[in-house]
């Protein structure tokens, strides 16, 4: 091939540096991508699955354990009846909210960085909402009844009840869910195409075929699919403001204080960005490395996560100074005592662990350096959910463990069930992300390739003049 | 008058039908986009209306070159989000209001306030759906097999290779001449696509 792949004229598009660095055709991208899915894992995805399998099958165990004895084997009690569960759900939902905003927002904003970092985003925003759903599932007490959470016909004639937030969470996860997968999947048939048009064997060939629908990149085909892929980000992109917004009416519509705030919609979304984002950056940052794909997810593409990280942690740090300055406004003396148990209270520690990790550690990112430094990246990403996972904490256990009857008034311990729940369920997340890495695309090919000039068909002109 | 139609609707979807023995068109592969949109604007205007391009991704401009319209995607999307809206205004308000009514603190049956969230939900699921199912009918998806399959080069399509097929259903078809315009318009190489079925090409590839 003396086409396409072959780059004498490099042209440089506007003023903005390249998206794809180290001069790669449309072949090498194929090949980069492909090859991962092709040959045997290295080493090191051995090891992760080992550990990670294993912290799934502790999961399994748990859940079994639950089942049989039911949910006072965690934590849970008067006066703190949502105990981890809940602050499981809340944290993995938040997580599974990058992947959706960067393949249907950014696409709307037209942000053409987003292709390097889309698919393996959407992948990790599909197993962190399936970690997510279990919790909820699991804490109904009777799971074998889940169903009734459902409009489904039965036998007492009853409705599920629609006023009810709980019933619109429902709704809200599981349409995230399926809108998600469609739109990964959607975006995976041209690449799975890809592999079967480079499977050797007959049974690669067939499975890929199968996943692949028959696709040979038509452009009567691209025509629909692109409109498509375009409805979807529009659809997608109030659907995913949503889901936290109804995870927060969850909290905002009940009485407790703490809770009862007009301001958690908007600052749950914006939590949830911010946790997203950083549990994207911690796994492209292994990712990146141990596939060598440096030069499709670069320097800059890290840069840009941590602005991000930057402004969505800086709006949720504000939001709890403005809970506070609203608490005193208010001048309700459950508000304010709510508050100040926070910041003082016995779970004080939670409190200023979830200050210092959200709103004082992303504003190293200031600095540029810093933002383009990987050990003080990833350092920062992790400590971004650690942080995350105890806002939920700290709304959760914090607002119920003195509640309005100072005679109930407790202190919440959680379980050793309740911690190995919770690392179990890390466990199922990394086991379904790394079974992703094995077996698809973990980049978007055929996006990547229309990010390259010579995808332009008038870059062909301007070498024709020269 | 009914075959004519599915004959119609068929090609719009990419899908031609041959007769057999006869082959099925002409294959023919470009260097690179550039030459693609080319060829396919000089394939448009010779009269040419059952043909394809086929490329790894995209190509700005080619729907215009070919001479295709809006997609109709757009319509069916907006049919499953008022079905969708629709479902849920009647879900809500027949199980909460008229099947089996409960007061619960005195709010009322049915109200639009607290009815607004899963009107919304399920707006978008049933409009994302009727988007995807839309997309795989108006491309006649899945379809599994295609005589194009036949060809070893169209296996690089998926990676960095542009082609442009014209079928032999079309009434400007004309092996030699077709071929002899495809070439003149840059061609690599054409190949003819012969339609052996199914069964061939899996014992071929097995």
């Amino acid at each position: 091939m003396t086409t396409v792949t072959d780059k004498s004229v490099t042209l440089p598009v506007g003023d903005e540096p390249p998206l794809v660095t180290g001069n790669l055709g449309f072949h090498d991208i194929t090949q980069l991508v492909s090859y991962h899915t092709e040959k045997r894992p290295p080493s090191a995805w051995y090891m992760a699955f080992a550990v990670s399998s294993t912290l799934l099958a502790v999961l399994l165990v748990l859940i079994a354990y639950l089942f049989w004895n039911g949910i006072g084997v965690w934590g849970n009690n008067n006066p703190v009846g949502w105990g981890w569960p809940i602050v499981n759900f809340v944290f993995w939902v938040g997580i599974g909210h990058a992947g959706t905003l960067i393949s249907a927002i950014l696409f709307l904003f037209r942000q053409r960085w987003r292709t390097a970092i889309n698919r393996s985003a959407e992948a990790m925003t599909l197993f962190a909402v399936i970690c997510a759903l279990l919790f909820p599932t699991i804490h109904v007490g009777r799971v074998w009844v889940i169903y009734w959470t459902l409009p489904l016909p039965n036998q007492m004639e009853m409705w599920p009840q629609f006023k009810s937030p709980l019933l619109w969470d429902v709704f809200a996860v599981s349409v995230y869910f399926t809108v998600s997968l469609i739109f990964w999947y959607v975006g995976l048939v041209p690449d799975v195409a890809t592999l079967r048009d480079r499977a050797r064997s007959i049974w690669r060939r067939r499975i890929m075929g199968f996943l692949s629908l028959g696709w040979t990149g038509a452009n009567r085909h691209w025509r629909n699919y692109e409109k498509t892929y375009l409805l979807l980000a529009a659809l997608a992109t109030p659907l995913v403001l949503s889901v936290h917004s109804v995870v927060s009416f969850d909290f905002a519509i009940s009485i407790i204080p703490g809770w009862h705030t007009t301001i958690f919609p908007p600052y749950f979304v914006a939590g949830a960005i911010f946790s997203g984002f950083a549990m994207v950056m911690t796994l492209l940052i292994i990712a990146r490395r141990v596939y060598n794909i440096q030069n499709i997810i670069t320097m800059n593409h890290l840069e840009k996560m941590a602005i991000i990280i930057l402004v969505t942690g800086t709006m949720v740090g504000f939001a709890y100074i403005t809970e506070f300055f609203i608490a005193w406004y208010s001048q309700v003396e459950y508000e304010q005592y709510a508050f100040l148990n926070r910041a003082t209270g016995p779970y004080a520690w939670a409190y200023w662990t979830m200050m210092s990790c959200n709103l004082l550690f992303p504003q190293f990112f200031w600095i540029k350096r810093l933002r383009r430094s990987i050990p003080f990246l990833f350092v920062t990403s992790i400590i971004v959910n650690i942080g995350m996972w105890f806002e939920r904490f700290v709304i959760t256990v914090i607002s119920l463990h003195r509640d309005f009857l100072p005679s109930s008034w407790d202190y919440f311990n959680p379980t050793i069930v309740d911690v190995l729940t919770l690392a179990g369920s890390f466990g199922l997340f990394l086991t379904l992300f790394l079974l992703f890495l094995r077996f698809l695309p973990m980049v978007a090919m055929a996006e990547v390739k229309v990010v390259l000039p010579e995808s332009d068909p008038h870059f062909y002109d301007k070498e024709d003049h020269d | 008058m009914i075959k004519r139609l599915l004959w119609r609707i068929k090609a719009s979807m990419g899908i031609y039908e041959t007769r057999p023995g006869e082959i099925c068109g002409l294959l023919a592969e470009y260097p690179h986009p550039g030459a693609l949109l080319k060829a396919a604007q000089a394939v448009h205007a010779s009269g040419y209306r059952h043909f394809d391009t086929h490329s790894p991704f995209p190509i700005h401009g080619m729907d215009k070159a070919m001479g295709l319209g809006q997609s109709k995607v757009g319509y069916i999307t907006l049919g499953g989000g008022l079905a969708g809206l629709a479902l849920a205004t009647w879900l809500q308000w027949w199980t909460s209001a008229v099947d089996y009514p409960i007061n619960i603190s005195g709010k009322p049956f049915f109200a639009i306030e607290p009815s607004i969230p899963i009107m919304f939900e399920l707006t978008v699921l049933l409009s994302a759906l009727a988007a995807v199912t839309g997309m795989l009918l108006l491309n006649g998806l899945p379809r599994p097999y295609n005589p194009l399959f036949y060809s070893s080069e169209f296996q690089r399509v998926t990676d960095d290779a542009f082609f442009l097929h014209i079928a032999a259903s079309d009434p400007s078809f004309d092996q030699e001449g077709t071929e002899l315009m495809l070439r003149e318009l840059g061609a690599l190489n054409v190949e003819a696509i012969h339609d052996h079925g199914y069964s061939e090409l899996h014992s071929a590839t097995s």
